[in-house]
């Protein structure tokens, strides 16, 4: 008698292998590891402690007849951002519309941006809205309006044989800039909508030369400026006023400076005046002083948001040395013959693998500069610190920023343990190519060209995502990577870090698929 | 002790990577020296040795991803196990491995350093570093360019000690290079962004990189928040320190 036996079969059923359980099996192997999971947090914990200590260690006072006191905050402009206006205004009021003409022949500029000409202004108060019609040192006839907007008009240089023609038109809220070299053709040169200008508003001649900045002594951590102040001086005639002015009357003003200088620079404020010729009726206008949005770096007195986020580096250090290990860590234990097994799609293992760490580094990213952004622009403020004003799109851009900034990081070294399987030296090598050119380039270690080319091509690119800071063409500065000042726009920085994790990753799909483990 | 050295050597000798990194370190340490000297101009920098020394940034990172493998690496094999067992004396062990760290360091950062050097006088009297605009030549006659040289020397021997006694006590190799250069990185960037001259000060004093790189400056040394022995002494603190540390915890913990 025989009997046969059915061979033994599972009632389990089948488990399924797709990409959302791979990712399960990839998250509970870096959710299980203690050691990690502290990581994380210690991430967090040192960015933000990072970002309260440079807090802590940064502060500012103004030196006052009685000791040191706080410094006046600086005057914000319509748009909103920090401005310098500091210049000499020649004006009387103007009720309702009416028209400025002046005919420039003669100007002495000791700065490329140093400006002179026709300005219409909500009132002698610093920060108000304004529009104006002016010849520069060296960039010609320009139409600048409300502190941050610039156009150009006509150019070349002026002088008592080469005159310039400006005029300023007001109708209701729109004011509208014109030159000519004649006097009978002129060329519109841009219109200007101040949003909310009362009825009667300030009309007249302005002149303003900004501060000759010079970079003080190199070397780690002095990336200094000094300025000393400089002064234009205009010749203006043919002065034509229309509508409804108050009367041939000329008041000379000049604004007060926004406190002293923080670099130590010269405290000697600026100066100006003017005199009209009794005979020609011609003006002379001299003024120091500038009209203009407020640039940081070196030769500003406030402080960037992005300060706050310096703990940046050593999250980004700890989250590089998590990248690596949750590849190389499995390489050492023999793990990865386990995993590899059990789902033989090796590309998509390591994708997981970077789901997993990218997701958990931007998690960190995220908390700790949300966290630290408002902490330490409070301890900053408190500390007598000015912040540069950013909007609110900025500032979630510095928060997913940062966020996204270890998440790529993160990959990079997942890719670079995976392309090495060694971990002391793929750490090495993902911090000398993003942290090291970064301390290169902003540390004067380096000169500016070769600084900026490695801020463009480097990963280090990434951290332009950070920047707060705005480059202003029509104020001459150090736009610097000493100064805070990334080669490349936030986001094409960014990619640019992107490019590199994407070809290391790549890379390491390549040799995990061809190599045996 | 001398057949713990012999043992180590052996080690050392043998292991896969080790000529390779000190090549790289040799080769990328001259390569970027090279490469600042022959882009440098006198507005960017005043000091010429220190210039010309610049290749030392990239080759500390190698040293001491060589250091602490020599440590790390016996753990992640369990080769520390049989070392151990070999040389019970485990202050004796990181001793002897200290000295062939050091020393390997020294050899590949004086080739470094020469090299650096020699490309910085060839290159330099080309950007404007002459006598005549008051920088004088490169030359190991002069007394503070042999010290900066032969302190660059020992700033690699030390970074060695540093990473070897941080492996010790850390045991992985990742995250052992990962405190290592957070505590050569961190400090230069904190440093310029607190605006406090006094805490700034203070930062470049206890900063291990910045502090022993004082040893680098060969002008302007009134200015230095720290002078240049002084600073290379600080190194020196912090190398002894994490060997310290190490080597208590090599002597408590189980292998």
């Amino acid at each position: 008698m025989t009997t046969t036996i059915a061979p033994y079969r599972s009632q389990a059923e089948g488990a399924r292998a797709g990409f959302p359980q791979l990712l399960r099996a990839e998250w509970t192997k870096f959710r299980t590891v203690r050691g990690w999971m502290v990581g994380l947090l210690v991430a967090v914990l040192l960015t933000v402690g990072f970002g309260l200590l440079s807090a802590n260690g940064s502060h500012r006072s103004c030196s006052g007849p009685s000791g040191d006191v706080a410094c006046p905050s600086p005057p914000v402009g319509p748009g909103g951002g920090m401005v310098t206006d500091t210049f000499y205004f020649v004006h009387q009021s103007l009720t309702g519309d009416g028209s400025i003409t002046v005919r420039v022949s003669g100007f002495s500029a000791p700065e490329a941006w140093a400006k002179a000409g026709v300005i219409v202004k909500n009132g002698t108060g610093q920060g108000s809205a304004y529009a104006a019609v002016m010849v520069t040192g060296t960039h010609g006839v320009r139409m600048q309006y409300d502190y941050t907007h610039d156009q150009a008009g006509l150019p070349g240089a002026v002088s008592s044989s080469s005159p310039r023609w400006l005029r300023l038109t007001r109708s209701g809220s729109t004011l509208t800039g014109y030159d000519s070299t004649d006097g009978s053709n002129w060329t519109r040169i841009g219109a200007a909508q101040l949003a909310g200008l009362p009825s009667t508003v300030q009309i007249g001649m302005f002149a303003a030369s900004p501060d000759s900045v010079k970079t003080l002594s190199q070397g780690i951590g002095s990336g200094g400026a000094s300025s000393s102040p400089t002064s234009a001086t205009a010749t203006l005639d043919n002065v034509t006023l229309q509508g409804g002015a108050s009367g041939a009357t000329w008041t000379g003003s000049m604004g007060n400076r926004d406190g002293s200088p923080a670099g130590g620079g010269s405290v000697q404020g600026p100066t100006g005046g003017f005199q009209q010729d009794p005979g020609t009726g011609a003006f002379t206008v001299r003024g120091s002083g500038d009209i203009a949005p407020a640039v940081g770096g070196a030769a500003g007195d406030g402080q960037a948001v992005e300060r706050t986020l310096v703990g940046t580096f050593a999250g980004l250090v700890v989250v590089v040395v998590l990248g690596t290990l949750f590849i190389t860590a499995e390489y050492r234990r023999g793990l990865i013959r386990t995993t590899l097994t059990a789902s033989p799609g090796r590309v998509r293992v390591l994708a997981a693998k970077a789901v997993v760490c990218a997701g958990a580094a931007f998690a960190t990213g995220v908390v700790a500069a949300a966290v630290a952004i408002p902490l330490c622009t409070h301890i900053l403020k408190a500390n007598g610190n000015v912040l540069y004003p950013v909007g609110l799109l900025t500032e979630v851009r510095l928060v997913v920023g940062t966020g996204l900034l270890l998440a790529v990081a993160a990959v990079m070294a997942l890719a670079v343990g995976t392309i090495l399987r060694r971990g002391a030296g793929a750490v090495t090598l993902v911090i000398a190519v993003t942290v090291l050119p970064y301390i290169l380039a902003t540390a004067s270690v380096l000169p500016t060209g070769p600084s900026e080319w490695l801020l463009r091509l480097s990963p280090a690119a990434g951290f332009a995502v950070q920047q707060s800071l705005q480059v202003f063409p029509q104020v001459d500065s150090f736009y610097t990577p000493v100064n805070g000042f990334f080669p490349l726009a936030p986001w094409a920085g960014f990619a640019v870090m992107c490019g590199w994790a994407a070809l290391a990753l790549g890379l390491a799909g390549h040799l995990l698929r061809r190599r045996d483990v | 002790m001398k057949l713990a050295l012999h043992a180590e050597w052996t080690k050392l000798r043998t292991q896969p990577g080790t000529a390779a990194l000190l090549v790289a370190a040799v080769v990328l340490t001259v390569g970027l020296s090279t490469a600042v000297a022959a882009t440098a101009t006198t507005a960017s920098g005043s000091d010429p040795a220190k210039l010309a020394l610049t290749g030392i940034y990239l080759g500390q990172v190698v040293v001491a991803v060589l250091a602490v493998t020599v440590m790390s690496g016996e753990y992640s094999t369990g080769m520390i196990r049989t070392t151990l067992g070999a040389m019970p004396r485990r202050w004796t062990v990181l001793a002897a491995k200290a000295t062939l760290v050091a020393g390997a360091a020294a050899l590949a950062g004086g080739v470094a350093v020469l090299g650096s050097l020699l490309a910085g006088a060839l290159l330099l009297p080309g950007h404007g570093f002459t006598s005549a605009h008051g920088y004088p030549p490169l030359s190991p006659s002069d007394g503070a360019v042999l010290r900066a040289a032969v302190g660059s020397v020992l700033y690699l021997a030390l970074i060695a000690l540093l990473s070897l006694g941080v492996a010790t006590a850390v045991r992985d190799s990742a995250t052992a290079v990962g405190v290592v250069l957070a505590l050569l990185f961190l400090f230069p960037i904190l440093t310029s962004v607190v605006t406090d001259p006094h805490w700034q000060r203070h930062l470049q004093q206890i900063a291990p990189m910045t502090a022993g790189l004082a040893i680098e400056a060969t002008t302007g040394l009134r200015g230095l928040p720290i002078g240049p022995w002084a600073g290379l002494g600080v190194l020196a603190a912090w190398a002894a320190g994490s060997l310290l540390a190490g080597g208590v915890l090599l002597r408590l913990r189980d292998a």
